[in-house]
């Protein structure tokens, strides 16, 4: 599934990846292939991506993600 | 001979005044190509904020976001003044100084002065407007110096905080829309209170079976201030690329007015010469005539 991390001046990461897990607002929460839609709030936090290279750990001061058909974006 | 000499300094003043237009128009495109940049890089960020609002909008009634909407007696006004830190872009700036006197002349002219206040991003502004005697808010003069979204986003929030806080009853903004590098478009938008019709579009929810988490509610109060910060970011990087676009503009055409001064003066220079020549020739013959004589 691909995965989107945008800010308004820069994008963080795009690329495919197995596994994100996130700092939803409500707690934090995994995302992996074929998640149901979500739209999620995002408190300030790391984004853990896992993709064919490892794991990556990537800092977001909050924001919102979109999850739909094996497409993530978070907005932060 | 004094004319020769002094038709000769003006070729050099001028050619030196070309160089530094060069330069400049040089520089201005540089600068354009990096606004416009970071202008197409925001694009699918508001793009995607957008499509999630429109999501959303059918709960927008229900969030606690009623202080943004709040349409109250307008008795005090917040005007965002965006001007350039810098000089030498045509009619960029008085643009809007004509455009922000308009205002005040029509639209707020009912308003005692101390109630209409001009916030500057900008150095040329403030310059340019603080005589009027409006009260003046100088500390976001300096934002293009680093306009990133971080920087942008602290400062709109200020804008938000002073509005629910009611220091002011509606914030405007009045700032260089970015068409294309040779024009601009000067504007003055509502920024708050929001309309909330433009919010309130058709509820699309229904396309897409999302789960929200926290709730509708709770997005919309994250998304909002969200949006209305990026309309501001997005404003700025107009304002940016419009100056630069204006300088290029006003550059190159001074470089080619400096061209067309030097030709002219290249033509004269050489009419002297020439003239300083004949007569030169004409009384040594005459002497060497009278001479021989």
């Amino acid at each position: 599934m691909m995965l989107e991390i945008i800010t308004p001046d820069k994008v963080l990461y795009n690329g495919e990846v197995n596994a994100v897990q996130l700092p939803g607002s409500k707690g934090s929460f995994e995302v992996l292939n074929n998640h149901a839609a979500i739209i999620s709030s995002l408190d300030k936090g790391k984004v853990r991506v896992k993709d064919a290279e490892g794991t990556h750990f990537i800092e977001i001061s909050g924001g919102i993600v979109e999850v739909i058909n094996n497409k993530i974006i978070v907005l932060t | 001979m004094s004319n020769l000499k002094e038709t000769r300094s003006r070729i050099t003043t001028v050619s030196s005044t070309q160089q530094i237009t060069k330069a400049m128009k040089l520089v201005s495109a540089t600068k354009l190509r990096k606004a416009q940049m970071a202008i197409t890089q925001m694009r699918p960020y508001a793009e995607k904020l957008q499509s999630i609002l429109g999501n959303l909008s059918g709960s927008i009634e229900d969030a606690s976001l009623a202080k943004y909407f709040e349409e109250r007696e307008v008795n005090k006004v917040l005007l965002v003044v965006m001007t350039s830190d810098r000089g030498l872009c045509g009619a960029f700036n008085s643009n809007i100084v004509k455009r922000v006197k308009h205002l005040l002349n029509t639209k707020y002219a009912h308003l005692p002065k101390e109630n209409v206040t001009l916030l500057f991003n900008g150095k040329k502004g403030g310059d340019l407007l603080a005589k009027l005697g409006y009260p003046a808010i100088m500390d976001n003069r300096e934002i293009f110096q680093h306009l990133e979204a971080d920087n942008v986003f602290a400062f709109a929030q200020s804008l938000l905080d002073r509005f629910t806080e009611r220091e002011f009853d509606r914030v405007e903004l009045v700032y260089n829309q970015f068409k294309n590098a040779a024009t601009q478009i000067i504007t003055n938008e509502q920024f708050l209170p929001v309309d909330i019709q433009a919010y309130a579009t058709e509820d699309s929810s229904a396309n897409n079976d999302y789960i929200f988490e926290p709730s509708k509610v709770e997005i919309l109060e994250e998304l909002v201030p969200r949006s209305l910060k990026t309309q501001v970011y997005k404003a700025l990087l107009d304002s940016f690329a419009s100056e630069h676009g204006a300088r290029m503009v006003a550059m190159d055409k001074a470089t080619e007015n400096a061209g067309d001064l030097m030709k002219a003066l290249r033509l004269a220079y050489n009419q002297a010469r020439q003239a300083a020549i004949t007569t030169e020739l004409s009384e040594i013959v005459g002497g060497a005539a009278a001479l021989n004589g």
